[in-house]
């Protein structure tokens, strides 16, 4: 089968690869229908998350058609059509059963402080991804979902990680009716978590990034008022004149370790590797959040340390939330959403890139050519 | 005093209530929220050791956390460990996820397995395509001035570290001592 292959740093391909094998009774095999290149993958494309292995696969957003399952699936049948959740849980274990399925403790032989994700290193768990014309899924009674018959695959396959993550994103901040929420990172996931900071009855929504498409984009699809903070002296400085010098009730950290706007964090974050990523976003949201206010994040960052002003978050009595997505928990909710309208997902896609050119999307998304926000990419199954 | 973007204008307030779907989540008792709101302590559950009914069978190497006692009921194999980058691997794994000596070996170990992993293309009879590889049609297509600039200065910087490393000053030879007391 045709699959991505990493070989290093910014150096991807796609090869033939042996078809996945049933490893475990609750096993399925998915033939990809649609599968995404997220910004978090940036992270294994840069080289920076370690046990990133030359010959893994990537992609932990597909959607695809069961065509086998082990002996203990139940709930999915040969020819469902799923979306398969980018956390791999079990359902059953102490952590899942509170519905923290992104930290299940029955996925992941090789780190406990991350949960099981489908092509996310093998600090992750060393599965392979679904940039590939087919995946094994374990616990395929717990995460696959069957695509209602009314949903577009497009919907579908964002609905594996970015809505949920936008959401949690979100949900995390504790919103109350009113608040004033700055969110940093206009990717996909800053995007989705501007929008749904409405629906928890934000008053106000902000959101900062540097690049102007991706503004102009964020402030159509998440009607929030957008700033680029390379037009800025001080983004925490311009937050706090803008919130009349109270700071945001609640910022959201949707940027990571890839993070842009400060010399020296890139630098030892992110060319020297000195820090688990760059983590200038988190240091403006520290900053920049109200005293006792809270700072949610779903940026990702590398298992190491990071340099932030943690003596201002004790001084301000701030509550600082993050958390792997519990996509399955949020799956009926907002599967809820995109069917009444309330949410669009594929309005975010802006690429469509077959799954042999997989280098040329990563490229393409990586620098932000042709104005790209979300790509999603073809195998050459998904048309069979 | 801060300065104001220039964008700015294109940010008019809008009534949240016109936006569809507007406050349909807002619930006050959402704070503390997820993952706190539903937490249990492991003290309080009775069944937190339970663990699945099968186990994947480990018919390949797969290197555990020292932070927990057993390998998970599954686990993922694409890139066993093997090579120098193996061994490398194999001694981070003595270390807990607390230490550097974990992190930084892994960090080490993915950059030897970039060299393995040219050498066996090279072992198979495969010349690495790395203009593919790296997407740079993208680039050309969509990025082609600061591309081809970024091609230059580095085209630039790299003769000009070649030049200056090979056009030093010709060591002199050593001048011979001489030895006037081999006269005598």
């Amino acid at each position: 089968m045709l699959a991505m292959d990493y070989r290093g740093p910014k150096r991807v391909r796609a090869v033939q690869k042996p078809m996945p094998e049933i490893k475990h009774p609750q096993d399925a095999i998915v033939r990809v229908l649609r599968t995404c290149i997220c910004g978090s993958d940036l992270h294994l494309y840069n080289g920076n998350v370690p046990d990133t292995r030359v010959g893994s696969t990537f992609g932990h957003e597909f959607v695809g058609e069961i065509v086998e399952i082990g002996a203990d699936v139940t709930k999915v049948k040969v020819g469902d059509r799923v979306l398969v959740p980018f956390n791999i849980a079990c359902g059953e274990c102490h952590f899942c059963r509170q519905g923290m399925f992104g930290n299940c403790h029955e996925s992941n032989t090789e780190s406990t402080a991350v949960g099981a994700i489908f092509g996310y290193s093998h600090t992750a768990g060393g599965y392979n991804g679904g940039q590939a014309e087919y995946a094994r899924v374990p616990y395929a009674n717990v995460g696959p979902t069957i695509i209602p018959p009314d949903m577009d695959l497009d919907d579908a396959v964002l609905l594996t990680d970015v809505i949920p993550t936008g959401y949690q994103a979100a949900e995390m901040a504790g919103i109350q009716t009113g608040d004033t929420v700055v969110v940093f990172g206009a990717g996909p996931i800053g995007i989705v978590a501007a929008r749904c900071a409405w629906l928890f009855g934000a008053g106000r929504v902000i959101i900062i990034d540097q690049e102007d498409y991706r503004l102009e984009f964020a402030c159509n699809y998440s009607y929030c008022e957008a700033y680029n903070f390379k037009e800025m002296n001080d983004p925490v400085l311009f937050i706090k004149k803008i919130t009349d010098w109270m700071g945001a009730d609640c910022v959201i950290d949707a940027v990571g370790a890839e993070a842009a706007g400060n010399t020296m964090q890139t630098v030892t974050g992110r060319k020297l590797l000195l820090q688990a990523g760059s983590a200038t976003a988190l240091h403006w949201a520290i900053n920049s959040v109200k005293k006792g206010g809270v700072v949610s994040i779903v940026g990702v960052y590398g298992p190491t340390d990071n340099l932030v002003p943690i003596g201002n978050m004790m001084n301000k009595g701030l509550t600082i939330r993050g958390n792997q997505t519990s996509v399955k928990r949020l799956l009926p909710r907002l599967i809820e959403h995109v069917q009444n309208g309330v949410l669009n997902p594929k309005a975010l896609i802006t690429h469509r890139i077959p799954l042999e050119d997989v280098a040329d999307g990563y490229r393409m998304f990586s620098a932000k050519l042709d104005n790209c926000i979300k790509t999603v990419l073809m195998p050459p199954t998904a048309n069979q | 005093m801060e300065k104001t973007p220039k964008n700015t204008p294109k940010n008019p307030r809008i009534d949240p209530k016109q936006i569809k779907g507007w406050g349909i989540d807002a619930d006050p008792k959402n704070d503390p929220t997820y993952p706190m709101r539903k937490r249990m302590n492991v003290g309080e559950d009775p069944d937190s050791k339970h663990r699945p009914d099968h186990l994947q069978p480990e018919d390949t190497e797969v290197l555990r956390s020292i932070e927990r006692p057993d390998v998970s009921a599954v686990f993922g194999t694409p890139a066993p460990p093997m090579g120098l980058s193996g061994l490398i691997r194999r001694a981070a794994f003595k270390y807990s996820e607390n230490e550097y000596k974990h992190w930084l070996p892994l960090i080490v170990a993915d950059r030897v397995g970039v060299v393995e992993g040219i050498v066996a293309d090279l072992s198979h009879g495969k010349l690495p395509n790395i203009w593919a590889e790296k997407g740079y049609d993208m680039e050309w297509k969509y990025n082609r001035p600061a591309f081809v600039t970024k091609l230059a200065t580095i085209g630039a910087v790299t003769a000009g570290l070649v030049v200056w490393l090979s056009s030093g000053k010709k060591k002199q030879p050593k001048p011979v001592k001489k030895d006037y007391l081999s006269r005598f």
